[in-house]
């Protein structure tokens, strides 16, 4: 029977011929994963274990992301604790303060994925580096800390659904609406245990920084992974970050997909998911619909939408424009490589002219952890992956995730704003 | 068989998509402390849990529960209020995968989260396959788990297993 490119990838990693949908399979890790969150867990089950060295310090990278800057004194605890393992245990791939970024746009810049990789992450959004062809997804800290210590993780190979693209976006379209256009077309569970496997001329045509995206929801869609082929500006993106040689795999042309799902990229539109579920979808027809949706806040950054082609968007949205008064637009770079580039590209000049404010490297806001925080009852557009109650702060507020381009425009009108529209407003 | 196997358990109902971020929320992820973690269990969705929930209840939910951040913080809290089961009409990947390692006992059974209704009795021996509503007087039959995370389960979670020697 044909195997899909995520069957494969974790055949090759579990030493067999072949897999089959439903086995479970122990798979040798070509990197593992932490934050300052996940990590302290996994630290201690680590230790616990009676665990004495990591299975190769090489292959373990710890990000302080998410409280980091350090928020609080039991934040600043836990990042030592993480700085402290990663000292005894050798650990280079240690990121803190200037060397800092949001995990999952810092580990491909610095190299650190390539095309072939079986990754897993104590934090859902590994799921990322499927862009680059990696088999990569999220677990918890008990699989980090047994898989930090013995190379291994076990896995339920699963299915796949087919994803395939055709046409190219328009502009002002992005990445960012298309998997959102996808989560509302198959639901927050609509790929729950299997694998989106992107496909067709139009996945060619989508630039890395757009494939990022796309893979870093696929698990708003309950997909264990998202994947892309990897074609010649995937391996030009993997050389120029210095990552090792990549070792692709195609699937067979006789591989059996649950289902298949076609979409024409040229029909994509900007696309706005409403409180309180990724799957709640909205094109702009709906949105004018409903009256205008006022807004408190913008969030243009994290690790699905901080990359440097979404500043420039943003940008360009911004540019010759200000902020709308009483609304508070934060613009977080995801690396500080993003930030240094941004800055020499005049982007943060166009935001703080603008009026928005620009911060250092964080996932802070994305996750209601510090730097951005929602009042009761107040109303922010996120370039962000889950606007879940509470998400973003207090239990009453409400997050809309849009892309950095809808999220720059509303926050121009301040309210739920077309990026198409903001030349005729 | 964990402890409270065979007993009479309350049900504590939620519906579907029940995710991490509303089990606990990541304004008090900056411990490690089950304690005082499991204070904030649930809070975003039932800021009731903490004082109603009682030594064995059952949690029964809907779809995709435990869906969203990877965070084993939710499992855990779970497991430190004292559920003894939750059941649902599906899991989530990752809480379903945190679940097993770190020996918090649970259940897809669509048609039991279905029937049950908050305050319902509930009687369940996971290792006779057997979950039975008292209050409807329904039975159930559970699919026991694949070999490997019976392995997982009987050595104690996954870290345990990997300890002695289960993945070399």
């Amino acid at each position: 029977m044909g195997m899909t490119r995520t069957q494969k990838l974790l055949a090759r990693a579990a030493g067999l011929a072949e897999v089959k949908p439903g086995q479970l399979v122990l798979a040798r890790l070509d990197r593992v994963l932490g934050n300052d969150i996940t990590a302290p867990v996994a630290i201690n089950e680590f230790r616990a274990m009676g665990a004495s060295e990591v299975f190769d310090p090489n292959k373990v990278s710890l990000v302080m992301d998410h409280f980091a800057p350090n928020k609080d004194i039991k934040a600043a605890t836990q990042c030592q604790l993480c700085r402290n393992f990663a000292t005894e245990m050798g650990i280079a791939g240690f990121y803190d303060g200037g060397e800092m970024g949001v995990e999952h746009a810092l580990l491909p810049e610095k190299g650190l994925v390539t095309a072939g990789d079986v990754i897993i992450g104590a934090d859902s959004h590994t799921c990322t580096y499927g862009a680059l062809g990696a088999f990569a997804t999220g677990v918890g800290s008990t699989d980090m800390a047994v898989g930090m210590a013995k190379g291994k993780a076990w896995f339920k190979v699963p299915e796949a659904i087919r994803v395939v693209l055709t046409g190219r976006l328009g502009p002002m379209v992005s990445g960012k609406d298309l998997i959102l256009t996808l989560i509302g077309m198959i639901g927050v569970d609509g790929a729950l245990y299997q694998s989106l496997e992107f496909c067709g001329e139009g996945a060619e045509s989508l630039s890395v920084s757009d494939r990022l995206c796309v893979c870093n929801m696929a698990i708003e869609a309950g997909a264990k992974n998202g994947i892309f082929p990897v074609d010649d500006l995937a391996r030009a993106f993997l050389a120029e970050a210095g990552a090792a040689p990549p070792r692709e795999v195609v699937p067979d042309p006789d591989a059996t997909y649950a289902r298949t799902i076609e979409l024409d990229l040229g029909a994509i539109a900007p696309t706005v998911a409403f409180p309180h579920l990724p799957e709640n979808t909205r094109n702009f027809d709906e949105i004018a619909a409903l009256g205008p949706v006022t807004i408190d806040q913008v969030v243009i950054g994290s690790c699905t939408n901080g990359r440097l082609e979404d500043l420039q968007v943003a940008a360009e949205v911004l540019r010759g424009r200000t902020v709308a008064k009483g609304v508070r637009a934060l613009v977080i770079p995801a690396t500080q490589k993003i930030y240094l580039d941004a800055m020499e590209q005049g982007l943060l000049r166009v935001f703080i002219e603008a009026g928005a404010l620009v911060s250092t490297p964080t996932c802070g806001p994305c996750l209601g952890g510090h730097m951005g925080i929602l009042a009761p009852g107040e109303r922010a557009v996120a370039t962000t992956n889950r606007n879940f109650v509470g998400r973003m702060g207090h239990p009453e507020s409400e997050v809309y995730l849009a892309s950095p381009a809808t999220a720059a425009a509303s926050a121009v009108t301040g309210r739920i704003t077309n990026p198409l529209d903001l030349e005729r407003l | 068989m964990t402890e409270t196997d065979g007993q009479v358990a309350r049900v504590i109902r939620y519906g579907d998509n029940v995710d991490t971020d509303v089990i606990i929320p990541a304004r008090y992820l900056n411990t490690t402390d089950k304690r005082e973690l499991a204070r904030h269990c649930m809070e975003d969705l039932d800021p009731h849990f903490v004082s109603r929930v009682r030594l064995g209840d059952v949690i029964v939910a809907g779809r995709n529960f435990g869906c969203g951040s990877s965070r084993e913080h939710a499992p855990l809290v779970i497991k430190e209020s004292g559920i003894a089961l939750v059941v649902a009409t599906s899991f989530a990947r990752i809480f379903y995968r945190n679940a097993i390692n770190i020996g918090l006992p649970i259940v897809e059974c669509p048609k039991a989260a279905q029937d049950a209704s908050d305050g319902d009795e509930m009687r369940f021996d996971l290792a006779a396959g057997m979950l039975e509503n008292l209050s409807t007087g329904t039975r159930y039959s559970v699919e026991p788990f694949p070999p490997f995370v019976q392995d997982i389960i009987a050595a104690g979670g996954l870290a345990r297993l990997a300890q002695r020697g289960g993945l070399d």
